[in-house]
């Protein structure tokens, strides 16, 4: 038995029930005028629109390439050391012109945390996060993007590089 | 109200071979399209809730989502149906479809438009005009309740059976409410046909949703809780009972249910605007007033085909406008506690209707012993009779709120021991307050 309850004396027109409920309908109402015949505003139909992305959205990631179709990237080992989730495998070669050039270069995408710090360490603007995120894979394996697919990857890299000013000057 | 002053010579009644011929087109005509309404119904809750709540709805299927309903027609038929192990096989079977066929009969006595002539005779605009009308409705609505309580009991469920006898103890709580409140309604017509209570309501130049506020609104919240939905819908509980009754039902019979809730929906809401809103009666014209064939001789006005489709869609229109209160309501007022159902139930509604249906009562039979006229319009635009039961009922209804409103009914209420420890607390109180106290030393103590 509840000996210590406090039955609180409210006034009849806070605790009044009728009221209350016209009070709510009339609310419902209100919201079902305003949206009737889908005009609500609220709603984003997702795959036909689609959010704005933050100017500061980091992605999918991006590899550069030269005219020639080979990738910017010099192998230079930078992106696997600073890379906090140690997504990035790289395994640098070198050509008969002493050029660097990575025999493999992969980057797990499940792994990453997407912090964009590779984007930044790049001494040759070769890797960049992108604006993509609709991912989806039958199995994890697939989201290891190796050399070839991440130079396919068609979508604009992030807004926080600027191509006009590489470095971030 | 003019009988008599156009030609009605003419019409002839049904012979028995089309009666049976008619019979059986409104029977499959009323059928698809109550399936068809329900179907659209299911579509509209969703739209309408989406509505107030500022989202979309269902909009992938069809323009606008109109597909929507045959999409989720196919997914319920295709999918698998799940029989629980310790379940009884053949309650478990018989459920849905006892809980779906009384919603769908109860609509063969509802008139949806005016008289329709042909060359065969004049075709009453109702499936079956049973000559005891609401009594057949009333008996069949309530069977819909066997089905739940077999559903919740067949399944062998805790939360089914608590739903099951939720839904039995609602419908007999609320049953009495609902047949109290059509007495008021029985005796200013004098019958218990459907027409004939279109019919008087057209006479008296009122709907009874005036004359007989207090039964209609009685009469509406009665078939919240017939209707099983929000803010009655204790048997499906979701938060408390995963779905009550039908929570082991699955695929096509659980799609039966479905349909018979809303089915319920549709009847409970026609029979409301027949009863109280003038059924398919077009409000301010009298062109439209008719009953039908009484011992061979017509009564009302001559019929006609863009009459009935007119009247048709009165009808939907008023139909309409009680399934979309149905839905305003769902969508904005929480659940009741049990204890809040049974007080309300018990101890407003029944005592209420009763001295309802009393004072009503008792004007109908003033007014009557008065010589008041019920279809005479006094100085040819005051329909005296109505306006007084809608003067006594609107006060009556006006108390029943006040009552409704003090607290007593829907605000909080603690264990009987408790109610008991507040009252004595106050009465103390009140006796401290009355006492005299003798502080003062009396005057001639010095």
């Amino acid at each position: 038995m509840a000996a210590n309850v406090v039955v609180m004396k409210r006034p009849v027109r806070k605790s009044s029930y009728i009221r209350a409920s016209l009070k709510g309908m009339a609310l419902t109402f209100r919201h079902m005028r305003q949206s009737a015949g889908d005009r609500s505003e609220v709603t984003i139909q997702y795959p036909e629109q689609k959010k704005q992305l933050s100017p500061r959205w980091r992605g999918t990631h991006v590899m550069e390439t030269h005219e020639d179709g080979r990738p910017k990237c010099v192998a230079c080992g930078l992106c696997p050391t600073i890379c906090p989730a140690n997504c990035i495998k790289l395994v640098p070669g070198e050509d008969d012109q002493g050029n660097r050039y990575p025999i493999v270069y992969e980057i797990d995408e499940f792994r990453c945390i997407f912090c964009g710090m590779c984007q930044e360490v790049c001494p040759v603007e070769a890797i960049h996060v992108g604006t993509h995120y609709e991912n989806a894979e039958y199995t994890r394996n697939e989201f290891v993007y190796d050399l070839d697919r991440l130079m396919k990857q068609r979508h604009p890299s992030t807004l926080l590089w600027d191509p006009a000013d590489p470095a971030g000057e | 109200m003019q009988a008599g002053t156009t030609t009605t010579e003419n019409l002839i009644e049904l012979s028995d071979n089309a009666f049976v011929v008619f019979s059986a087109i409104k029977v499959l005509l009323v059928f698809s399209v109550v399936m068809v309404v329900v179907a659209l119904l299911t579509l509209m809750e969703r739209k309408v809730s989406a509505w107030m709540q500022d989202r979309l709805g269902p909009n992938r299927v069809g323009p606008g989502g109109l597909g929507q309903p045959l999409a989720d027609g196919i997914k319920n038929i295709l999918k698998e149906e799940t029989n629980p192990a310790e379940a009884n096989r053949v309650f478990f079977t018989l459920a849905p479809m006892l809980s779906i066929i009384p919603a769908l009969v109860t609509f063969a006595v509802i008139p949806w438009a005016a008289p329709l002539p042909t060359p065969w005779g004049v075709v009453p605009m109702m499936v079956a005009d049973l000559p005891i009308g609401i009594l057949f409705l009333l008996a069949f609505s309530s069977l819909g309740v066997f089905g739940i309580v077999m559903a919740g009991w067949a399944s062998s469920n805790k939360y089914a059976l608590l739903g099951g006898l939720r839904a039995g103890a609602q419908m007999i709580s609320y049953e009495i409410a609902l047949g109290l409140s059509l007495m008021s309604v029985f005796f200013l017509v004098g019958n218990v046909g459907l027409d004939e209570i279109v019919w008087t309501q057209q006479r008296m130049n009122m709907w009874f949703a005036l004359p007989l506020a207090v039964s209609f609104f009685f009469f509406w919240i009665s078939s919240f809780a017939e209707t099983n939905r929000l803010p009655f819908d204790l048997p499906e509980a979701e938060s408390e009972l995963v779905t009550g009754y039908h929570t082991e039902y699955s695929a096509m019979k659980f799609s039966m249910f479905f349909i018979a809730e809303y089915a319920h929906v549709l009847t409970v809401s026609a029979l409301m605007a027949t009863l109280f809103l003038g059924g398919w009666d077009i409000p301010g014209v009298g062109r439209d007033d008719m009953l039908g064939f009484v011992d061979g001789v017509w009564v009302g006005e001559r019929p006609a085909v863009w009459i009935t489709l007119l009247t048709f869609g009165a009808f939907a229109l008023k139909t309409l406008l009680f399934i979309l209160i149905f839905m305003l309501v769902r969508w904005t007022v929480p659940r009741f506690r049990y204890d809040q159902v049974m007080d309300l139930g018990w101890k407003i509604l029944l005592p209420a209707a009763l001295v309802a249906v009393m004072v009503t009562a008792a004007t109908v039979l003033a007014l009557d012993s008065f010589g008041v006229e019920m279809d005479r319009l006094y100085y040819g635009f005051v329909p005296l009779y109505g306006l007084v039961l809608t003067v006594v009922n609107v006060a009556m209804l006006v108390i029943v709120l006040w009552v409704m409103d003090r607290g007593q009914t829907l605000a909080g209420s603690g264990s009987l021991d408790e109610k008991r420890r507040v009252a004595q607390e106050r009465a103390r109180r009140r006796a401290e307050a009355m006492r005299v106290h003798l502080t003062t030393p009396r005057a001639g103590a010095r």
